[in-house]
């Protein structure tokens, strides 16, 4: 009895776990078999084919706003890392109350809506005679980004023990050599996953660099919105697929970084749990 | 001997708050120094300014003559043992200890016969390539000394390193600290709550309260001869009375006349009286300066602890390895060279004026 009961659960938990990634994932999985399909038909498989991938890698407009994609989330993420880091650091050591105010003011950019920073960037830059383009959109993906690297290194330097710096000061270290030999590799992770998670917002983006980019420049989600506008060509299918397996390996990268300890950590854990 | 750390005139506050006033502190060379008192005494405040974590709003300290009040940390010649250990976990046992030596750019050879030999002060040879979280926290508080000593500092500061260890491991520890003490024959400046530890390991007591020195001295003369009723109270068990000094070595309390070795306080003037729960002399009822009956019984194992009730009310607290049932009627005796006469606070001093008027 219990066992034909237990069965019965178990099956209709697969299912329904089956029926949610099925809905989550199907519409993602349709475009990635249509971008290998030799067909320009969107209801017919036409046998496998690589065209739409090298159609894609040909057109000179695609490889232009891939590199501008690449160029403004690598360059805003470092920037926002390094500024983020900082104003971590500045915060963790406020006092409670105006720490709580500066975490709420950073956190607003991030529950904004993504249209309305966008017309803010975009209105303040023209106000304040910025010719919008390549700078604009970089900018912009600084200012949205800083707040992620925040919140993931926040947690990090709570978690340090506040003597671990006063150590090293009193082992000689001048406190700038201090924060990086004991600090730093303490918070390493949270800067690490900071980084990756601004990178993948950056190249995720599409409203707020629409917004910010001014003519003549794009990047690769601009470009597949005016693409579509003209009639969806299957190289977009291709370039879209790439675009999703790039934010998941990056996302996988994420969420695995903080876990990854170092070598000797690691081998004290199994020391700990073989003696239990 | 001349003293090699002075605090003068030292104050501080925090948002506002007093933590030190006007303080005054010298630390003599190769002595074990022990800042006690209650938290919020200002005694890490103390500990904080001499290793230059905290900037003192008044004052200087004097560091062999040198005035090293601006000086940041990693300028001082002295190193400090954190309460919480503050070990480097992503560095092994080595690379730990190694830290301040590879600072100042010590040779490898030196670093590793200093690493060598600081494990083998602390007990713990052959512990170089483990990894932080595996040891115990009695280990980590000692890998931490280590850490702390291979800098050849003049002065070690220790602020309440065994607060963490549990009670057997805690008194293990005193001793090895008395032991490192005597081996390095450097200066220690220790900070605690544990009135104990302080009496085993240190050679001077300081005894803080509310940002102030109550008293300075040794072990023997902190417990034996108390300055005042908060240093009475706040190191071992004592009974605090209100008495008269009636004139040179003698006393009245609770309108019994005592002898005692107390001279120079004047006549009739109100004193505070402490005498130690094992110094008081249980007798039989007409032998006994005060008279009493035994209301509380308690076997501690060493001793028995009894509450005797004089009739004002009065219950002395006293230790005794004789036991005197409940409800029996005793006398109480005291020698004279065990009662110890204190001035009352000033404070306290002008309500007992005005109460005898």
């Amino acid at each position: 009895m219990k066992t034909t009961k237990d069965r019965l659960k178990k099956t209709v938990e697969n299912f329904y776990l089956v029926l949610i990634m099925i809905f989550l994932y199907a519409p993602i999985a349709t475009l990635m078999v249509l971008s290998f399909s030799n067909s320009k038909s969107r209801t017919q498989w036409g046998g496998f084919t690589l065209r739409w991938y090298g159609e894609m890698f040909e057109s000179s407009t695609i490889m232009a706003a891939l590199q501008n994609t690449l160029i403004i989330a690598f360059t805003s993420a470092l920037i926002a890392t390094v500024i983020g880091t900082a104003a971590a650091i500045a915060i963790n050591s406020m006092k409670p109350l105006p720490k709580t105010v500066i975490m709420g003011i950073t956190n607003i950019p991030m529950l904004n809506a993504d249209i309305v920073t966008g017309i803010s960037l975009m209105l303040a830059f023209i106000a304040f005679g910025i010719s919008l383009g390549f700078e604009t959109i970089l900018i912009a993906h600084i200012t949205f980004n800083i707040p992620y690297v925040i919140l993931s290194v926040m947690p990090k330097l709570k978690q340090t023990n506040k003597s671990v710096y006063e150590a090293a000061m009193d082992l000689g270290a001048p406190p700038i050599q201090a924060f990086f030999k004991v600090v730093f590799p303490d918070i390493l992770p949270g800067v690490l996953s900071g980084f990756l998670l601004a990178f993948t917002m950056s190249l995720d983006d599409f409203i707020i660099t629409h917004f910010t980019k001014g003519a003549g420049i794009n990047t690769l989600s601009t470009l597949i919105y005016s693409e579509v506008r003209r009639g969806i060509k299957p190289s977009m299918y291709a370039l879209s697929t790439i675009i999703f397996v790039t934010v998941l390996i990056l996302l996988i990268v994420t969420n695995f970084a903080p876990h990854r300890k170092l070598p000797h950590l690691r081998h004290g854990a199994l020391r700990n749990e073989g003696g239990q | 001997m001349s003293s090699l750390i002075d605090l003068v005139n030292v104050s501080k506050s925090f948002d506002g708050t007093l933590v030190l006033d006007d303080l005054n502190l010298s630390v003599k060379e190769n002595t074990f120094v022990t800042l006690l008192g209650p938290s919020g005494c200002g005694k890490t405040t103390t500990l904080r300014i001499i290793g230059g974590f905290e900037r003192a709003d008044k004052g200087k300290v004097i560091f062999d003559g040198q005035d090293i009040s601006s000086l940041p940390p990693n300028k001082r010649q002295l190193n400090t043992v954190f309460q919480k250990y503050a070990l480097f976990t992503h560095m092994n046992i080595a690379e730990n200890i190694a830290f301040g030596l590879k600072i100042k750019n010590k040779p490898k050879a030196y670093i590793q016969d200093k690493i060598r030999y600081a494990l083998k002060l602390v007990n713990l040879d052959g512990y170089e390539s483990r990894s932080v979280d595996s040891l115990s926290g009695g280990q980590q508080q000692r890998i931490a000394i280590a850490r702390a000593i291979v800098n050849e500092p003049r002065v070690l500061l220790l602020d309440e390193p065994l607060g963490a260890l549990d009670l057997k491991l805690r008194q293990d520890m005193q001793y090895e600290l008395i032991r490192l003490k005597n081996e390095l024959g450097i200066t220690f400046i220790y900070v605690t709550h544990d009135q104990e530890e302080a009496l085993t390991m240190s050679d001077t007591i300081v005894v803080m309260n509310q940002g102030y020195i109550q008293q300075t001295g040794t072990p023997e003369q902190i417990y034996n001869e108390p300055e005042n009723a908060f240093v009475a109270d706040f190191i071992g068990e004592s009974n605090i009375l209100h008495g008269t000094m009636i004139r040179d070595e003698l006393v009245e309390i609770f309108g019994a006349r005592f002898a005692c070795v107390d001279k120079g306080f004047g006549t009739n003037m109100p004193v505070d009286v402490v005498i130690r729960p094992e110094d008081i002399d249980l007798v039989s009822p007409d032998e006994g300066i005060l008279k009493g009956v035994c209301t509380h019984l308690i076997f501690k194992g060493v001793h028995y602890e009894m509450e005797v009730t004089t009739p004002d009310g009065f219950e002395w607290l006293v230790h005794s390895t004789d036991m005197c049932p409940v409800g029996k009627e005793v006398g109480i005796r005291v020698d004279p060279f065990d009662i110890q006469i204190m001035n009352k606070p000033a404070s306290e001093d002008e309500e007992a004026v005005g109460l005898n008027e």
